[in-house]
């Protein structure tokens, strides 16, 4: 079994994004319920969520051995990822089965990565 | 005696020429089933030349074992298992198989048995190497390089690339095949018509490629050909395999009379009895196979297209309503601007040169960076006795021409057109 992460991006843009109609987003909100209790149901849902946007970012590095916290997104860019699943799936071919199903939900691309689940680094080690 | 001797011991340059006509071969299938038995390609690659630098010397001395595919094979897998049993991974399994000893499983069972390649090996080989997720140049590569044998110089010479860059994407696809887990195996029934397709046009990608320059990149056509072949078998069931096929072999058959000391002849001037009659009954034959079974697809059409203009003895007795019919059964499952040139040209021989302009005129913007539209451009405008717009559609052929034997037919018509004036 892997894991892959099934991840979308939203795009930055000037105009504000035209909000789908209240019936639309009940029909979204539908598809994605049902979408993970399928999910569930095959032990495919790992993990997953959506991310509020890069405003709400915050960057933290090592400065003369003191953090400095600089406001905003890590890299400027245009898009930003939006939200992401976890999933456990046999192979490409089933990965890229649940990103269509996805796709479909939340009507965006899908980017389906490998996702290379080592849990806690500690438990990796060679034993002392 | 002398015979006698020669036929036990053909000499060594016989013999060598022989062990690279099997290595050829077998390359791909047994790369195919060590891939089936390890799951991993690299290990396959690598165990498989392993086994040819052993064959080139043993049976340099001994000679050809009888079933070269299979001893191939057996020695590759033998020494994948002793790579395997190297890495650390390869001991936890040999030691989790004997601590199992209790008839738990053997990760090596598989490996162990006497291992004949399975023809199936190939087809799970080439839905990996044609998976939608790698992209075309990368596909093409893989394909060469595993199903085909061709080394990567090889490879990179036929694509006009480097080797180091040619290395580097075949790299990058093998490491995405295995860090993203792309199957090893032929696609749900249900799939396999929509996951044939890029398979289909990846054979006749390397086809294309090999028209180029002719004896440079004979062997891209060679390959083709050859998984064209293998396709029919593998997927009986699919009408398009077998149209490509037909397709490859009726364009081959006449590739030595197309080109001629390194200029291009058009199909109009060709010396038909240079054509390849045996290719062509095969085309045929199934051309009709295909018309029996009543699936037409786009590879199918355009054999078709092809098995006509076989059919006829002179360009001139050329059915030409019946290709240009074909060409709209084409347009209409394939409706691109290259299928539109192609129809504009045949229009050209049943309605005229101006009808056939008119259509030209339609994609010209589209297809302005392709030399075949300004080819097909100037040839009817010349017909219409416009000599000076002619010449102008031939320079443009010419620029973009991609081969030197195009680029010269268009340079000499453009010095008939001037001589002409």
């Amino acid at each position: 079994m892997s894991q892959y992460l099934l991840s979308t991006y939203s795009v930055e843009s000037e105009d504000a994004p035209e909000m789908p109609s209240p019936d639309d987003m009940q029909q979204m909100m539908q598809g994605i319920i049902a979408l993970e209790a399928e999910m569930d149901a095959t032990g495919t849902f790992v993990f997953g969520g959506h991310l509020h946007g890069p405003d709400a970012a915050t960057v933290v590095k090592q400065e003369d051995a003191e953090a400095i916290m600089t406001d905003g997104p890590f890299v400027e860019a245009k898009e930003h990822i939006a939200g992401f699943y976890i999933i456990n799936a046999d192979d490409l071919d089933a990965a890229l089965g649940w990103a269509g199903k996805v796709s479909a939900c939340v009507n965006r691309p899908i980017e389906v990565q490998p996702f290379a689940a080592t849990g806690r680094v500690a438990d990796q080690m060679p034993d002392a | 005696m002398a015979g006698k001797a020669a036929r036990v011991d053909p000499g060594p340059v016989e013999t060598i020429r022989r062990i690279e006509a099997v290595f050829r071969d077998v390359y791909g299938q047994a790369v195919a089933t060590l891939v089936r038995v390890f799951g991993d390609i690299t290990l396959a690659e690598d165990a498989v030349q392993h086994a040819f630098v052993v064959a080139a010397e043993r049976w340099g001395r001994d000679g050809i074992p009888p079933n070269p595919a299979g001893w191939i094979v057996t020695t590759a897998r033998n020494r994948a298992i002793d790579q395997h049993r190297r890495t650390t991974r390869g001991r936890e399994l040999e030691s989790e198989a004997g601590d199992a000893s209790d008839g738990g499983p053997d990760p090596f069972g598989e490996a162990l048995q006497e291992e004949e390649p399975v023809p199936d090996d190939r087809l799970r080989l080439i839905f990996t190497c044609c998976h939608p997720a790698l992209r075309i140049e990368h596909q093409v590569a893989l394909t060469l390089r595993l199903l085909g044998g061709l080394t990567t110089e090889e490879i990179a010479r036929g694509f006009l690339v480097t080797e180091p860059a040619m290395a580097r994407r075949l790299g990058r696809a093998k490491y995405k095949i295995k860090a993203a887990k792309i199957p090893y195996r032929v696609p749900a029934q249900s799939d396999l018509a929509q996951r044939l397709k890029p398979v289909l046009s990846v054979v006749y990608l390397i086809y294309n490629a090999g028209t180029g320059e002719l004896t440079e990149r004979a062997m891209l056509r060679r390959e083709a050909v050859r998984l064209g072949r293998a396709l029919v078998i593998l997927v009986p069931d699919e009408p398009e395999a077998a149209g490509l096929l037909a397709l490859m072999l009726l364009n081959e058959s006449r590739v030595h009379a197309r080109n001629v000391d390194g200029a291009l002849v058009l199909l109009r001037d060709q010396n038909r009895s240079r054509w390849d009659r045996d290719l062509i009954s095969e085309g045929h034959s199934l051309v009709r196979e295909c018309v029996r079974r009543g699936r037409p697809g786009p590879l199918q059409l355009q054999a078709a297209i092809q098995a006509v203009h076989c059919s006829a003895e002179t360009f001139e007795a050329t059915d030409w309503p019946q290709i240009v019919a074909l060409y709209d059964h084409l347009l209409s499952v394939l409706p691109t601007p290259v299928v539109a040139l192609n129809r504009a040209i045949a229009v050209s021989e049943t309605d005229g040169p101006a009808a056939a302009l008119e259509e030209l005129d339609l994609i010209a913007i589209e297809l302005d960076g392709y030399s075949s539209l300004h080819a097909a451009r100037a040839a009817t405008l010349r017909s219409l006795g416009r000599i000076a717009e002619a010449t102008d559609a031939y320079s443009r052929a010419a620029e973009l021409a991609d081969s030197s034997a195009d680029r010269k037919y268009f340079t000499e018509q453009i010095q008939e057109l001037g001589l002409a004036r």
